[in-house]
């Protein structure tokens, strides 16, 4: 199986890259659109700013790429948000997959939140074998609201959604490299989705 | 609900875990990587390492330890010591680190962390900060705790927050080694003040200091070193105890 792990500049994959090895993956890092397009699953880390991270996305002309991959593609954290059609942070026009926006977390709370916190609501393959409230690990200012794509919430002041799905499409605003056992597991299920 | 999260701290110096750590269960208890699955697997939420080797190998035996760790472990960890320039710091999170803490380098020169959080962004930005009270005022100090500054410490974190820190880690040099539990006071004017998390550290002696620095510190986490390495406080029993008294916490 072909993994291709989008290496555009912009946030920590090599811990994803890791993640994938303990599950006996080797991940190809590449910002090759030939590369991208012929991988059998497709994963879309990002860490760090929204705007910075877009910008390095159109210098690789991914950002025409991506929304037209037809197998699995995962989109962890800012890699998410980037999925959706904008974020609030630095005002960033996002890929367009998801029809919503991230928004910022309310003033009163702690921002960034940064911790583990529970994921409810579970409805894709991407979560089987996964219990409702198990905890994973977030960190992030900005969140996607309930839509009809979330696959998964958690509620940090207001529930909002901690995974999306839209067709091929998946997202997950935990890092699923970083929150152990069950964390693998959702990376192994992601793994095993089939193209249908 | 967002749990609070108990992180063990690792001194290193040269690739090895610095005090004797006892622990007859490990193959090495000098390697840190040893330490820190231990640790992952008993219920750290996240682990900080802080490198205290002065030696001109330092970067690359704290760059390989990194890779180390990111290989083997699958929880969230910090790496701090003498980072300095966003280059170094790029290297240790290319490696495989989470975060960064930074602490007499911003001192030196605060535009750091405001450099740091433009590149990387504040969530790798970990503002650690050693201070002391001094004629009932809290003074930063530099180098593990050893020269004042006339900086406040609420200023400071204050000042650190709008660079772009995403995280401070402060460290009371009243209470570290004490055992007679984290400086509650402070933290918790410190938890109202800023509106990033807060890791407590320095004090912690029993289970209960951890329940007091969550209940009256406000802190969102508590870091400790000896207690852990040393077996007196189990992480397992630590996180029912605080589960027992209301606090939320991560078990698995």
């Amino acid at each position: 199986m072909k993994v291709v792990l989008i290496d555009y500049g912009a946030g920590n994959i090599q811990s994803i890259q890791f993640a994938l090895q303990r599950l006996g993956i080797v991940a190809l890092l590449s910002k090759d659109p030939n590369e991208i397009r012929s991988a059998d699953k497709v994963i879309f880390p990002g860490v760090g700013q929204a705007s910075f991270a877009m910008k390095k996305l159109k210098e690789a002309s991914l950002d025409s790429v991506i929304p037209e991959l037809t197998q699995p593609v995962l989109g962890i954290c800012l890699g998410m948000q980037l999925m959706c059609d904008a974020t609030e942070e630095g005002n960033t026009k996002g890929l367009g997959i998801f029809k919503t926006k991230a928004l910022r977390f309310n003033q009163n709370l702690k921002v960034p939140q940064v911790g583990w916190n529970e994921i409810r609501g579970l409805k894709s393959p991407l979560f089987e074998g996964v219990n409702e409230e198990t905890y994973m690990y977030l960190v992030h200012s900005y969140y996607v609201p309930l839509t009809a794509y979330t696959i998964a919430q958690t509620t940090y002041g207001l529930p909002y959604s901690s995974g999306l799905r839209k067709d091929n499409f998946f997202g997950v605003q935990f890092h699923p490299e970083k929150s152990s056992k069950a964390g693998s597991v959702i990376l192994q299920n992601f793994l095993n989705l089939t193209n249908d | 609900m967002l749990t609070k999260r108990i992180i063990p701290c690792l001194d290193i110096k040269n690739g090895r875990t610095v005090k004797g750590v006892n622990f007859i269960n490990l193959r090495d208890a000098g390697d840190p990587v040893e330490l820190a699955k231990l640790y992952a697997e008993t219920g750290a939420d996240e682990l900080v390492f802080l490198d205290i080797s002065a030696t001109e190998e330092r970067r690359r035996t704290l760059t390989d330890l990194v890779k180390r760790v990111a290989k083997e472990v699958d929880i969230p960890f910090t790496v701090g010591g003498g980072v300095s320039s966003i280059e170094e710091a790029g290297v240790l999170l290319r490696s495989g680190a989470d975060k960064i803490a930074v602490n007499s380098a911003a001192i030196k020169r605060p535009a750091l962390i405001n450099e740091l959080s433009a590149t990387y962004g504040n969530q790798c930005v970990v503002a650690a900060i050693d201070a002391k009270c001094i004629d009932e005022q809290w003074k930063v100090h530099l180098m593990g705790g050893k020269i004042p500054t006339d900086l406040e410490l609420f200023a400071w974190a204050e000042e650190m927050e709008s660079r772009g820190a995403g995280e401070i880690l402060f460290t009371s040099m009243d209470h570290d080694g004490t055992k007679n539990g984290f400086a509650n006071e402070a933290l918790r004017k410190l938890s109202e003040r800023l509106e990033i998390p807060i890791i407590a550290s320095g004090g912690a002696g029993e289970i209960s200091h951890f329940k007091d620095v969550f209940v009256e510190g406000k802190a969102d986490a508590a870091l400790a070193a000896s207690v852990f390495h040393f077996k007196e406080i189990n992480l397992a029993e630590l996180k029912q105890y605080l589960k027992q008294n209301g606090i939320a916490v991560r078990l698995h």
